[in-house]
This record gives structure tokens, sequence and C-alpha cells, in this order.
């Protein structure tokens, strides 16, 4: 049996009609259409799928979508603003932070989280923000590089 | 050009002098493009969640495909009831093995794979039917529906009890001894040049069970359209072309009615470097259907199909004279293939060629085989057949050093090839740094100050390595060019390239680009490109062996030479002056004795589209095929010419760690490499290639091995009981790109992707062992292995001859 909720996804209101079964990560992509959200493990362990309810970072696959009823939900495709891309994004693109990309909506997400609390973290405070993001490609050492350049307003 | 490795300015040598007097690799006028660290050109799209990967796709009508799997690792099908299943509402088909028995093979020799078991289950997990259905759940439902009937086998999962058992138990009727292949290659005379070394020593070393972890699971959509028997097919793949190749044997469809397209790649490093089980479902549903049908694999199924790196067992021994001169190495490799052939003859050469650089061996034999068992398939994984012998071979080398009594690197750096070296086996090496990239790792790290004067617990660890920039062959008997490219200019389009190249993430696209702009003398943001499309790009090979940067860079070469001639004559008949004296650069025309002259490139571009319309021209490249032998005698070894390529990259690195006494954890702390890639056409993205392959096999060397129960169940299918390292275990990185430029090499570039894998294994091993005096033989190092190496040395007295207090 569905439930009709509402989500309010980068700011705009959807009411959208789940089964209790459905987790998040599955409504912003299949009812959303919102593919930037990755599914890569769908066990809560790679962060590809992270993002923030309520402004805190959550594994989407592991949240169930009728827990987010009325909640707000921030996904990657709001991270830019009217065509501007954010310092994180900017940043991450400049420094050399993305390879195959796959991680890099999750990445980015949690390092929004982790700016918005603390917003001069030292380099071991931004390795633990993202440490539930896997990365194959960079090492990470690009994607800290790029974190710790947009924490300490370097221009970009 | 890496702006901190090239302040040498004007350091003239008589070769390679270009027409401004200055060599080519030292003039920054000549290079704009090319040696710029450019942010990639799909960095944008990345960072707004826009690229589209294979399962963000929809089409209308599109359907969704399911595999039943295996649940016995070795076991005879009895019977396959889908009636259940096809009853389900919602369910539009079932396939079996039966419906598609051709037999593919990334090597045509030894193809042996189906796309779903036929009779037969070889591994847990092997598919052994798929379901079409409307939407993933109902698959899902199907797969339970699907009743089959198993008669267990016994279940093979060791090499060594795989070839005792061989009489009992075969797991392909037509190998023998459950072997896929064994090999022989010997080179001089191993037995008298050991019978006359001063240091001879010999060691058994036995490799792990890692995969991948590419983050995007497989995934594949396929749209067949009954009307014309066109099929077209969007997958995650690295090598497009064999792909295709592969779908035709398979669906028994001509090449050019398929067509093979990647969207953006999450990540290969091997795992995506032949067909896979989703692809040919995708398509064999779609043509059983109408409707187009995605496969995208559950991250269990990534697992239980993948195709990872061989185990190796590996009996090496190593002689040196009294000088510490390498005068003979005796190999022998025994390697766990799992159930299907795949790039397994091609590793086991690989394994062999490995020995003979980065160090000068005048007497080598090799003797290896690939055998058989019932596991996931082993395969292409980043630095394919490298990393095994390399570890062992550095590790060897480090441990001669100390009988020896002198330090590992006087004994590299002795040892070490130079440029223009011919191997015994007829590889040849136009070019290397590889002493520079000794010698940058070791300075910059202070290993000679620290090795072997850490306290105990502490340690540093060095070794080098090496690898192939593509291969002289294809995998399949065939001359063609290994890679062709085609470029349209105009005043509609610009600058396009078109080459089905794929870019699995590495970045060859915005290199790619680069390599165009430079050579067409215009900004890389000029040039757009399309690649990754076996119908719109010109013809690749695929994006393995570290090969498309070398690859493309040489056929784009050629096809700009026309593009240019055709540019300048025009441009010659609007100045009023000879096409030959013209000069392109940074998006002008311009005559190199009268700098009045001189016009926009695009105003010739313009001139010559209206005159004739678009301009079109085409380039290749086919690496130089050298052959296979003992060049001593002269004679064709088997399997020599594998890993012989057109050049080869070199990187070195040191290691420091920290081993935790208490809970026998590793921490690796700090990091220095520095790497020969030749010209590094986007320095950024080379560091990116070497960070990311040193953490990828720290991860193997420490932490990542698949664990099988005694009845070949996967143990760790996932990334909670697969650990691959965070952030968390990162290491301080100093990477260095040494100054470099093979002049034999397009643009002077070499491999970047693979080479920095190699030293990661040995240098870590050799680290351990400068902290706590215990040489591991056996991978990955576990703190449960320390622990017990440190409690067994407590009990037994140090003879580690190590300056330590153990």
């Amino acid at each position: 049996m569905k439930r009709l909720i509402n989500l309010v996804v980068n700011g705009e209101s959807h009411e959208v009609a789940v089964s209790p079964e459905q987790t998040l990560l599955e409504v912003l992509r299949e009812e959303l259409g919102l593919t930037g959200t990755k599914k890569g493990c769908n066990q809560g362990e790679c962060g590809a799928c992270t993002v923030l309810v309520d402004g805190k970072p959550v594994s989407s696959c592991l949240v169930l979508a009728v827990s987010v009823n009325g909640k707000s939900v921030s996904t990657i495709e709001g991270l830019s603003q009217d065509g501007r891309l954010h310092p994180l994004q900017e940043a991450f693109v400049k420094y050399g932070a993305i390879q195959c990309g796959f991680c890099t909506p999750g990445m980015l997400l949690a390092a929004k989280y982790l700016l918005e609390n603390r917003p001069k973290p030292s380099e071991q405070e931004i390795k633990e923000a993202i440490n539930g993001n896997i990365c194959r490609c960079t090492g990470y050492v690009k994607i800290v590089e790029a974190i710790s350049a947009v924490a300490q307003g370097a221009a970009l | 050009m890496d702006k901190k490795a090239s302040k040498s300015k004007w350091n003239l040598t008589p070769e390679g002098w270009n027409l401004e007097g200055v060599p080519a690799y030292q003039d920054e006028k000549r290079y704009t493009q090319v040696g710029r660290s450019v942010p990639r050109v799909d960095g944008p799209i990345k960072v707004k969640g826009e690229a589209i990967y294979t399962g963000d796709m929809t089409l209308p009508g599109m359907v969704y495909g399911k595999i039943k799997r295996s649940t016995y690792a070795h076991a005879i099908i009895k019977k396959i009831d889908y009636s259940k299943a096809l009853e389900l509402p919602g369910v539009l088909t079932v396939i079996t093995g039966e419906e598609a028995p051709n037999k593919w093979g990334i090597v045509p020799q030894a193809a042996n794979e189906t796309a779903l078991a036929v009779g037969k289950v070889r591994f847990y997990g092997e598919g052994v039917a798929a379901v079409a259905a409307l939407d993933e759940e109902t698959a899902e439902a199907a797969l339970e529906l699907i009743d089959v009937e198993y008669e267990p086998l016994p279940v093979l999962l060791d090499p060594f009890e795989s070839m005792e058992r061989a009489k009992e138990v075969l797991i392909h009727e037509d190998s023998p001894g459950n072997i896929l292949h064994e090999g022989e290659q010997v080179y001089g005379d191993v037995d008298k040049a050991f019978a006359e070394c001063e240091y001879v020593l010999e060691r058994e070393f036995h490799t792990n069970y890692p995969q991948h972890g590419f983050l995007e699971p497989h995934s594949a959509l396929a749209s067949y359209d009954p009307q014309n028997g066109h099929l077209h097919l969007w997958a995650s793949t690295q090598v497009p072309h064999y792909l295709h190749r592969q779908m035709s044997i398979v669906l028994e469809i001509p090449m050019n009615k398929i067509r093979v397209t990647l969207p953006a790649i999450g990540g290969g490093f091997g795992g995506k470097g032949e067909a896979a089980a989703s692809e040919f479902v995708a398509c064999l549903l779609s043509r059983k259907v109408g409707r187009p049908v995605k496969v995208t694999y559950e991250r269990n199924e990534v697992f239980f199909t993948n195709k990872g790196r061989h185990p190796c067992h590996m009996k090496v021994k190593m002689g040196l004279d009294k000088d510490g001169y390498i005068q003979a190495i005796d190999f022998d490799n025994t390697m766990d293939k799992g159930a299907y052939s795949g790039w397994g003859i091609v590793v086991l050469f690989y394994t062999a060629s490995m020995l003979h650089l980065p160090y000068k061996v005048p007497n080598a034999r090799f003797r290896g085989r690939s055998v058989y068992t019932n596991k996931p398939s082993t395969g292409a994984m980043r630095g394919l057949g490298g990393v095994q012998p390399r570890w062992a071979m550095e590790c060897l080398l480090d441990e001669l050093a100390e009988m020896m009594g002198i330090s590992p690197y006087e004994l590299k750096m002795k040892n070490a090839i130079e440029s223009g070296h011919t191997c015994i086996n007829n590889m040849f090496v136009p070019h290397t740094e590889y002493k520079k990239c000794l010698q940058t790792a070791v300075e910059k790290s202070g290993y000679l100050e620290k090795h072997g004067k850490l306290s105990f617990g502490k340690g540093i660890g060095m070794a080098g390595g090496y690898y192939i920039t593509g291969t002289a062959y294809t995998l399949y008997q065939n001359y063609k060019p290994h890679t062709s490219v085609m470029i349209r200019v105009d005043t509609e389009a610009g600058v396009t390239l078109f080459c089905a190249a794929a870019d699995i993430g590495q970045g060859s696209n915005t290199v790619m680009a680069q390599m165009v702009a430079e050579e067409m003398g215009i900004h890389f943001e000029d040039v757009n490109v399309q690649a990754g499309d076996t119908e719109i790009g010109a013809f690749d090979l695929g994006s393995f062996a570290s090969r498309l940067t070398y690859a493309a860079g040489a056929a784009i070469k050629m096809a700009c030479v026309e593009i240019n001639q055709k540019i300048k004559e025009t441009a010659a008949g609007m100045l009023g002056c000879r096409a030959d004296q013209l000069i392109i650069k940074n998006r002008e025309i311009y005559s190199m004795y009268e700098s009045k002259k001189r016009l926009p490139w695009e105003k010739a571009v313009e001139a010559y589209t209206s005159i004739n319309g678009s301009l079109v021209s085409l380039g290749n490249f086919s690496p130089p095929r050298r052959k296979g032998i003992d060049l001593i005698t002269g004679n064709r070894v088997q399997g020599a010419n594998i890993g012989h390529s057109p050049t080869f990259g070199f990187s070195a690195q040191v290691h420091e760690v920290e081993v935790d006494v208490e809970t026998g954890r590793i921490y690796v702390k700090k990091v220095t490499e520095a790497g020969d890639c030749g010209t590094p056409v986007n320095p950024m993205s080379v560091e990116g290639q070497v960070e990311g392959s040193i953490m990828f096999n720290l991860g193997a060397c420490l932490y990542e091995d698949q664990k099988l129960d005694a009845e070949g169940k996967h143990l760790n299918p996932n990334f909670h009981d697969y650990k691959t390292p965070t952030t968390m275990e990162m290491p301080e990185m100093d990477t260095n790109i040494v100054e470099s430029y093979d002049p034999t090499a397009p643009f002077g570039v070499k491999e970047t992707g693979e080479g920095a894998v190699q030293p990661t294994f040995p240098a870590i091993t050799n680290a351990i062992y400068d902290a706590i005096g215990v040489r591991f033989y056996n991978l990955p190092i576990t703190p449960e292995m320390v622990l017990k190496a440190l409690k067994e040395k407590k009990t037994t007295s140090c003879d580690c001859k190590c300056s330590k207090e153990c």
C-alpha cells in the first residue's frame, strides 16, 4: 500500500506516493529523476548515495522514504545556485579531485556539511568528515586538498 | 610540462633542436597545451551530478533484467524449471544458457565463458538464468520462482589441489590437469650462471585475492530494434571494441549491426576490461522481448563475478656476482585462474616478462602455469601480471642487499637499466629515467639516513617498478592499427575528435583534447571530443595496458598533418606567402620570417570551409612489433612477445611505516614517489593517477582479500567485510614527476596509470622488515600475522641481523 509523503528537495516541495520499503535513494533516483545521487553498494558502506536530510549527511540507501516525510533533503543537484558552482564544486574541478566522478556527489555533500559546521577544519577533521565516502580513483589526496582550499578561503 | 621539474631551460643538446633552437621538450613556447594541469573536460558535469552513467539512463518502454545465480561453486545443472516465474504478472521472459551457447573470451584461443552457465556451474554466483520484467522488484521475485536442480561436484579452491585432483574432477573437460596453460621460457644458461654467483637467494611468495572495487557496479542497457535488426548497447566497460566483438560472437549479429556506447564510467581498474554477463544478458533479453532492457548489478553481484587479481604462488631464485650484478633469475609461478580463462594466458606471460625489467638480467628461466579453480575468475587488475612478480623481486633484492651488506638503493642503482636497453627476451626500452626515479625518491625521503636506523616499530622501505605503455599485439590475430582517430574541422562544430577510446575516469578525453590542440596550434577548450562509441568514434582497442595516451597521441599527430597542411595552404593564399613558412600557434597563423603576415586560425578555417566544406582527416597508430626470441640464440620463445611495448613508464617509491606492536596494525605514514611518465600531458592528472595507484595497492597489501568458505561461497561480497582504504588510512604523499622525454614517443609521453602500483607492495613489505625485523612472504600483511610473527620472534632468539632491539 503506497503512502503519500511530502519531500522538500533542494527547496522544492514534492508530493510522492511511496511504498513502505522504498528508500530515499530509490525515491530520489526513480520517482524524482534526481540521478546525481549514486547507488554504489546499497548497504550504507560506500557513501556514494550521501545526501543531507535537514542539513545532516545520511546514506540515502539506508533511509526509508516514509521516515523523511516533511523533511528537507539536499542533493547534488541543488548545490550550484543560479548557474554558479558552489565553491566546493569549483575547487573539486580546479584541484583535480574528480576522476570517475561516481563518489563525487556524496563527497561534496559530506564536505558541505563539514564546512557549514566547522568552517576552519583541520586536515584531520576533513579526513574524518569524508571517511564514510570511498573513492577508489584518487587516493583522496586531491579531495582533501580541494576541501582545505575552500576552508582556507583560497581564491578559486 | 611540469613547471617544477623543467627549470633547467636552454640546456641545449645537439639532438632534438627544433626550429627555435632549443630541444622541443624544454621549449615552453612549443608546448602550450600539453604539459598543463588543465581541469578535466567532464569536471563541471560531474560535480553537478549531471554526468549520466548507464544506471542513470531510462529509455521509452524500458524493462529490467535480473540474473539467477548459482548457489554451488561446482555442480552439474540437472534441470531448470522457470514455468512458475513466467506466470508471475509482469514477467516478460526468462532465458537460460542454452539460448546463447557460443563461447566468448577476450583471448579467443582460450574462450570458454558463456553468457549464462550451460550444463554446469563453475563458481558460486555464476548466472544460470535471467528474467526480464516490467520492474526490478518483479524481476527479483521471479528469480525466487526459478527452480534449479544441481548435482554437486567436488569444489576445487586451491590451484595445487586442483592439479592434484584433476584425474578425479575436471573443471573444464577440454583442460586436462585443470590447467589453462603452462609455459616455459629459458634465456641464456641459468644453471651455469647460478653456479658462478657469489650471492644466491631463493624464496617463496604468495599473493592474495583482491578485486577492483570500482564504485559504479556493472550496468548495461540494450535496445534491439526487431524491425531493422540493429542492437544498441550502452555499457559500463573499458573495452567497447572487445565487448562489441564478443557480442557479435555470442548473439550471432554482424558487428556492423551492433553499436556500443559508453556513458560516463564509474571506474574500472581492469574489472571492466572484458565483457560482462550483464551485457550479454541485457542484449539477449532485449532481442527476445523487443524492448530496451537494463541490467545493473548489486554490489554482491560485482563481487561474485569480479575478475580480480590472480593469487600467485611464486618460487623465486636470484643470483648476484661478487660485485652485486644480477646474473640469473629462476622464477616459478602457479597462478590461480578461477573458473574461466579470460585474460589468463596473457597474464601468465606478463608475469614472465616482468623478470626482465627494470634491471639488467642476462640469464632467466620462467616456468608457470595458470590453473583453474572454482572461484570467480581472475583477470585484469591494475598493473596486470606485474604486481605479483614485482613484489617478489623487489623484496628479494632487499634481502640480497642485506646479504651483501650494502644499501638496497645501491644494489638497485647498480642493476638499473638505461635508455636503449634490449632485454634478453628482445624487449626494447627506448628511453628510461628509472635511475632518476630511484634517486629522487631516495633523496627526497631521506631513505639513506633513516634506513636501518629508526626505532623498533618504525621502518622505511624502498622499491621500484615499471609498466608497459600499451601492447605490441592485439588479443586476436590481426594487423590492424590499434587506434584510429578522425578529426573534423569546420565552421559549424569547430574541431571535433572522433575516437572510440574509453574514458573510464582516468581523464583520456581531456588529455586527447590537449594533444589535438597542441598539434593544431589552438586551445584545448576549442576541441570537442566524441569518444566511447563504436559507431561514431574511429576504432580503438580500449582502455587497458596503459596504452591510450601514447596510442591516441600518435594517431592524433598523424591526423593533424593533413589538416595543418590544408589550413596552411589556405592561409598562404590569403597572406601571400609559402605554406611551409607558416606556423600555427595560439589560434594564430603567422609567417616564421615576416611576423606581420598573420591571421586568426579560424579565418583560415572559414576560408577553407567556404571553398571545400568540412575538413576531415584520419590518423592511426600501430605499435612496433618485435619478435619474441631469445636474443642470444635467436630462437623463438613462446609468449616472449607478451610484454613488449612501444615504451615503458617507471616508478620508485619509499614508504615509511609504523607498526603498533600491541595491536599488530600497520600504518603507512608517508610515501615518497618519483615517476617517469615521459612528458606529463596533464601533470595534475598524472598526480591523480599516481596517488590513486598508491592507495589502491596499499589497500591490497594490508587489507583487501576475498574469502571463500570450503564450499566456495563468497564470504565478503560487500564493502563492510571487504575493507578498502578510506581517508583514515591515507599516508602523507609526496609524488614527483621526474624530468623525462621519450624522443620516440608522441609528445614524449609514456604510461602513468599502472607503473605506480608496482612498487607499493614491496616498498611496504621492506619497510615492515625495517620496522620489526620480520619479512613477510604472504599477502595481505594483517595485524594477526604481525602479532604472530612478533610472538615467534620473542620465543626464538633474534637472528634477523637488523641492528635493532627486537
